[in-house]
């Protein structure tokens, strides 16, 4: 008996929407076996990762308060993960983003200017696309790989925000604490609910996803075509040339990068300080990836990964499960989606001794 | 030991982390397999080696141990872009992020703590040539078996009939299926060297080179590493050499401390980064000639179809 995986003519829708499912289910199999094996209760832990962040209207609010960021970056991701630019340093332009954004509470700290926040979107956006555009020089001037150069340039904007921290931006009055004075108010977001840290901000990755989904749908007149795996090459992306596809994608997940660091420098945290990001930048690839690199498939998956980044603080209270429980949950989702995905074009053929010639014939 | 004695010896052990996880990387490549999770195989064994020395006392043990954790974490990989077929970069990627999260529960209960570093041999009579016997004489022996696996594995690409399997399937894999090698099996081999290699690149960075755990401690040499088999044009001793030059700029920041020159250390610290992008600008510019080394179905999955 041989068995083998044989394309679909046509894709299957079905399998498409059960892939989701298949991959929670498979993904929260494991860590349960995994949380067994580190001797923590698997109920305990899975209530606090699932229904734990809807009890209350805070934990509600700071769901949203993540979900921002993710599908502000994966959106983004996904256009440049469709043509195949593989943009993986989402977390270094959210650096400069909000490093370029602080530059203007940092050096106006007496300013009540109603411009502070604009100024500070436009830096924070123009921060994200200036350290993405050099991804994209290098990769059309000197064809060097992005993957790579985006990952080494994450390390280096991770250096440059602790040189700030540490010199030239430190709060002479923060105690030698690495981390820039507290921001004024009239350079933050102003919060949606009295006593929540969910903000104005939230609108960016909103307007953003419409916007994404408005273009992606003139582009192509749907996403058959992606969903089919026939994925157009570089060269023929949407209209552009291969080097507008580099250097679109790029600037794309730098401008909503940029502004997704800005969001949280002029918003929960109202300072710059080492950890800004939260790993945002990181899980948004796997947000994109989830949502089948599908604008409203990524609306969920952000929805997802920010409930569980939310369950993963309330499991480490109540379960004492690490918080690196949550990044393998994570890892296991893009695992198991990408080995699930595999039935979307493909299905399994069992071969038997002798039907094996009769059968590779007819395909 | 003189200091120049010191940075010298230094650049050798600190190359041995890149040279054992790009040795890895380059038979997985040269298969056709281009993973990109080397960082997270290396965080996983580096994490595991380290208890498992720490807990045993025996670098051995250690290093056994992370060996098999990398090779359990390629399998991962190898399953989901050999035998399923995903997209080999995505699937990087994940066992990449799979691999982070693991490492740091796995080494959670052993932060900052130390073990003892393993001895290094001396080699009798050459080690007290003064300059050359303490910088090329007397290291572990972790530094020596990894040049001698690196010619070894040098003259098996070129020269054997295996090498010959693995860059045919490398570069042809339907050519190589009708020839009667298998292509899935010779890669799932290729891919599982490769979790080996890099489990003993992640021990000796955790038990040896800087005898300590700490989460995030291999901090981009797994990615560095990948680079330096495109810097090497999938040539053993050109991956040899840029192992060595990447070892003396990963000291880069020790070398100007000692000589008190007034550089942030931030700046410093990037330097391994900075000079990885600016060689890969380097190398990559002739795209034609970078191309012609490549493994020609590097990335490609192999469903066992004729055409696609």
């Amino acid at each position: 008996m041989h068995i083998k995986f044989e394309r679909r003519i046509e894709y299957s829708k079905k399998v498409l929407l059960a892939v989701p499912v298949i991959t929670i289910g498979l993904s929260i199999l494991v860590s349960s076996i995994l949380l067994t094996i580190l001797g923590k209760s698997v109920p305990l832990t899975m209530y606090s990762f699932f229904i734990a962040p809807f009890e209350n209207f805070y934990s509600i609010t700071e769901i949203f308060l993540k979900f921002g960021p993710l599908l502000l970056i994966a959106q983004a991701l996904a256009v440049g993960f469709r043509a195949k630019v593989w943009n993986i340093g989402a977390e270094g332009q959210m650096i400069m983003g909000a490093v370029a954004a602080s530059a203007v509470p940092v050096y106006l700290v007496e300013s009540t200017s109603i411009f502070l926040l604009p100024a500070m979107l436009a830096l924070g956006a123009l921060g994200g696309m200036g350290w993405a555009a050099i991804a994209a020089f290098l990769r059309t001037r000197f064809n060097a790989n992005e993957i790579l150069v985006t990952l080494m340039l994450t390390s280096i904007a991770l250096q440059i925000l602790y040189y700030l921290l540490l010199g030239p931006w430190k709060d002479p009055m923060g105690f030698n604490f690495p981390q820039s004075v507290m921001f004024q108010d009239e350079a933050l977001f102003t919060p949606l609910f009295q006593g929540t840290r969910l903000n104005t901000s939230i609108i960016i990755p909103i307007l953003f996803t419409i916007a994404v989904w408005i273009f992606m749908e003139k582009r192509f007149g749907g996403f058959k075509l992606e969903v089919g795996g026939l994925a157009p090459n570089a060269a023929t992306y949407a209209g552009f040339s291969a080097k507008g596809a580099v250097w679109s994608s790029l600037l794309l997940a730098g401008f909503a990068a940029g502004l997704a660091g800005m969001s949280e420098v002029a918003g929960p945290i109202a300072q710059l300080q080492r950890s800004i990001t939260s790993g945002y930048g990181y899980s948004a690839i796997i947000v994109a990836y989830l949502g089948a690199l599908h604008p409203l498939g990524i609306i969920f998956a952000a929805f997802f990964l920010a409930v569980i980044q939310i369950g993963g603080d309330v499991a480490l209270v109540s379960a004492d499960v690490p918080i690196s429980a949550v990044h393998v949950f994570q890892g296991l989702l893009l695992v198991f989606y990408l080995a699930t995905y595999t039935f979307v074009n493909y299905r399994l053929r069992i071969h038997r001794p002798g039907v094996l010639q009769s059968a590779k014939v007819s395909s | 030991m003189t200091t120049i004695e010191f940075f010298l010896a230094g650049t050798m052990s600190a190359a041995t982390v890149f040279l054992l996880a790009a040795l890895g990387e380059l038979i997985a490549e040269k298969s056709g397999m281009l993973n990109l999770g080397v960082e997270g195989m290396m965080a996983v064994s580096a994490a595991a080696g380290f208890v498992a020395t720490y807990e045993t006392g025996s670098h051995l043990i250690g290093f056994a141990v992370a060996g098999f954790a990398g090779i359990i974490v390629s399998l991962v990989y190898a399953t989901v872009a050999i035998t399923f077929l995903a997209n080999q970069v995505a699937t990087g990627l994940a066992v990449g992020i799979l691999g982070l999260g693991l490492s740091a529960l796995i080494g959670r209960k052993h932060e900052s703590l130390t073990v003892a570093s393993a001895g290094n041999v001396h080699i009798p009579m050459l080690s007290d040539i003064p300059l050359l016997g303490p910088v090329l004489f007397q290291h572990n022996i972790v530094v020596y078996l990894t040049l001698a696996t690196a010619v070894a594995i040098g003259y098996c690409l070129k020269y054997t009939r295996l090498g010959l399997a693995i860059r045919s399937v490398g570069e042809n894999p339907h050519a190589a299926q009708a020839l009667g090698y298998s292509v899935p099996l010779i890669r799932y081999g290729a891919v599982v060297f490769g979790g080996l290699f890099a489990g003993f690149a992640g021990a000796y960075a955790s038990t040896i080179y800087t005898p300590l755990w700490a989460d995030g401690m291999i901090a981009g040499r797994g990615w560095i590493a990948v680079a330096l088999v495109v810097f090497g044009t999938w040539k053993t001793g050109r991956i040899i050499l840029g192992a060595y030059l990447f070892g003396m700029v990963s000291l880069g920041e020790l070398i100007a401390q000692s000589l008190g020159a007034a550089v942030p250390s931030q700046l410093l610290s990037s330097l391994p980064y900075i000079v990885t992008i600016v060689v890969l600008a380097i190398i990559s510019t002739n795209a034609a000639r970078l191309k012609l080394h490549a493994p020609f179905a590097l990335g490609e999955s192999y469903d066992g179809s004729e055409s696609r």
